[in-house]
């Protein structure tokens, strides 16, 4: 089998609500991705369109986006797994050059969420679970990250604490991403202060702080075998391991609430794949649409033993200088999470560390980064890793 | 020619219900006479909760139903303060996953029931109630 790398990488700003439509804001990551790239639409055989649905009013986006972009004829379609949907996105890419299909893929997410309230779009989220047994006791996304804190505290003694260390350390990176919604910096105090925010129960234990922002964002990844590459000019970073995995949508199907069946499964077939074990990664993106599936992560990947997760942020491993750098763009808990875009802004991340073009969060000298994508609360966990020459 | 009507009896299952019409809908009637039901494949004995009309590791339709008896554990559980639309009314509420051994399952503790006294590991029972908009559903108390 041939190789199949990156050879272009683009977000749009993460915001809090963007004043146009889908095509206008998917533009924007494209643009970025393009020039990353330099080529032109025609270098490009087919794109996937990745978003969770319901969030706007368009139905089978991926055409009106492809003639917006000016990638009409090649083929076009939609993929989605809530809000892995790009990471799936990246291995459908990767199927299809590896095939010898298609030569070049590009990868599209987005994600329009401000034009629904927070009920609505909690509304939207909840029915990303099981609608039939499960939605009509009014869940939430918090409230399922929430009982799987409850259980990790209950089982390893992880604390209130703990979880809040995650949050300052992305508010830490968070600062530095000009893309990201959350700027400001975060200390500890304003988690036991009564007055403030961040300490404000959503779903107990997980407080304000906890919880990654809604955002709309659109990001692309431009995928092409080796061939394809050389004849471009690029220089790509390799695609090394892919690994995916799903598990019962109902809470009631998981043996399990200390951590994800999916993180784990799809890890190890990324490992293999790659040849390569946790120790070997460099720099890593994880999911952390609360501060507990950072945790969680850890120990899904193997970074730390389970239940020991939180020795990783209490000792700074997850820093920018520690043994395993844990989203140093500030994550989503910073960036903020438009469902369908954020898979692709986590590959972005690493695509620009393993170049040395990460900036202010460049990580020293990696060659191997990790992105671990779930989508739902576990329903569908996607691991990927990224290597360069 | 009259339309033939369609079971949507369902509809009736939760604060908001968001399906109507399912192979399963024996539930509600259970549900509403003071039982909670799951059901068993006949081939393999598997439980099922929540109830499946199939078991996909026989390919068989061929089930029966049990009732959710004694009690379990409780796994994990979470108080909501904020709710999704439609579910404002019931703030604030607590949801809890209970492992019966079998089977789990999914459901609200309660609302009798402090979650000061809630943690994990201890055992719970499911028993059918009514919502606080008349509906069918079943909450979990101490067993
Ligand atoms: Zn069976």
């Amino acid at each position: 089998m041939g190789r199949v790398g990156i050879i272009g990488v683009g977000q749009s700003a993460f915001v809090r609500s963007y004043p146009g439509s889908i095509r206008e804001l998917v533009f924007e990551g494209f643009q970025e991705a393009m020039s990353d790239a330099k080529i032109t639409a025609a270098d490009m055989d087919a794109t996937v369109v990745c978003s969770a649905p319901e969030y706007d009013k368009q139905r089978s986006p991926a055409g009106v986006i492809a003639e917006y972009l000016g990638l009409n004829p090649q083929p076009t379609f939609y993929a989605e797994t809530l809000c892995s949907s790009s990471s799936t996105g990246l291995k459908l890419a990767y199927s299809l050059v590896q095939s010898g299909l298609h030569d070049s893929v590009m990868v599209l997410g987005f994600q329009i969420m401000s034009q629904l309230s927070s009920e609505e779009s909690q509304e939207r989220m909840g029915r990303g679970a099981d609608i039939q047994w499960e939605s009509p006791f009014g869940t939430m996304m918090p409230a399922y990250y929430a009982m799987h804190a409850q259980a990790h505290m209950a089982a390893y003694g992880t604390t209130l604490e703990d979880l809040a260390l995650i949050r300052v350390k992305a508010a830490t990176y968070g600062q530095l991403n000009e893309k990201a919604v959350y700027r400001k910096p975060v200390a500890l105090e304003q988690f036991t202060d009564s007055e403030n925010i961040f300490s404000q129960p959503v779903a107990t234990p997980l407080r304000t702080g906890d919880c990654c922002a809604n955002a709309d964002g659109s990001s692309c990844i431009i995928v092409a075998s080796e061939e394809k590459a050389k004849a471009l000019g690029c220089d790509p970073v390799w695609i090394l391991g892919l690994g995916a995995a799903s598990a019962p949508v109902n809470m009631a199907g998981r043996e399990r609430l200390t951590g994800l069946n999916v993180a784990e499964k799809a890890a190890e077939q990324a490992y293999r794949m790659a040849g390569i074990t946790a120790k070997d990664v460099d720099v890593a993106e994880v999911h952390d649409c609360f501060t507990i599936a950072e945790l969680m992560a850890y120990e899904n990947l193997g970074f730390a033993a389970p239940g020991e997760g939180r020795d990783l942020i209490r000792s700074k491993e997850t820093y920018k200088e520690g043994s395993i750098p844990v989203n140093v763009d500030g994550g989503l808990l910073s960036k903020g999470h438009p469902i369908g875009a954020t898979g692709g802004s986590q590959i972005r991340t690493i695509v620009l560390q393993l170049r040395g073009e990460a900036g202010d969060i460049q990580v020293k000298d990696p060659t191997i980064g990790l992105v671990h994508n779930i989508g739902g609360v576990g329903l569908y966990g996607n691991v990927t890793i990224l290597g360069r020459d | 020619m009259a339309k033939k009507e369609l079971d949507t009896r369902f509809s009736r299952f939760g604060t908001v219900s968001f399906a109507a019409v399912t192979q399963v809908n024996d539930f509600i009637d259970h549900l509403d006479q003071g039982k909670l039901m799951g059901t068993r494949c006949k081939d393999c004995g598997r439980h099922y909760f929540p109830p499946r009309a199939h078991c996909a590791a026989s390919l068989s339709g061929d089930m029966e139903w049990f009732e959710v008896k004694g009690s379990g554990k409780l796994m994990g559980f979470s108080t909501l303060k904020y709710a999704p639309t439609g579910f404002k009314d019931d703030l604030p509420y607590t949801i809890a996953t209970v492992d019966y051994g079998d089977y789990r399952v999914f459901g609200r503790i309660d609302p009798g029931l402090a979650p000061e006294e809630l943690s994990v590991g201890m055992a719970m029972k499911a028993v059918a109630d009514k919502t606080r908009n008349g509906q069918l559903t079943y909450v979990f108390r101490k067993a």
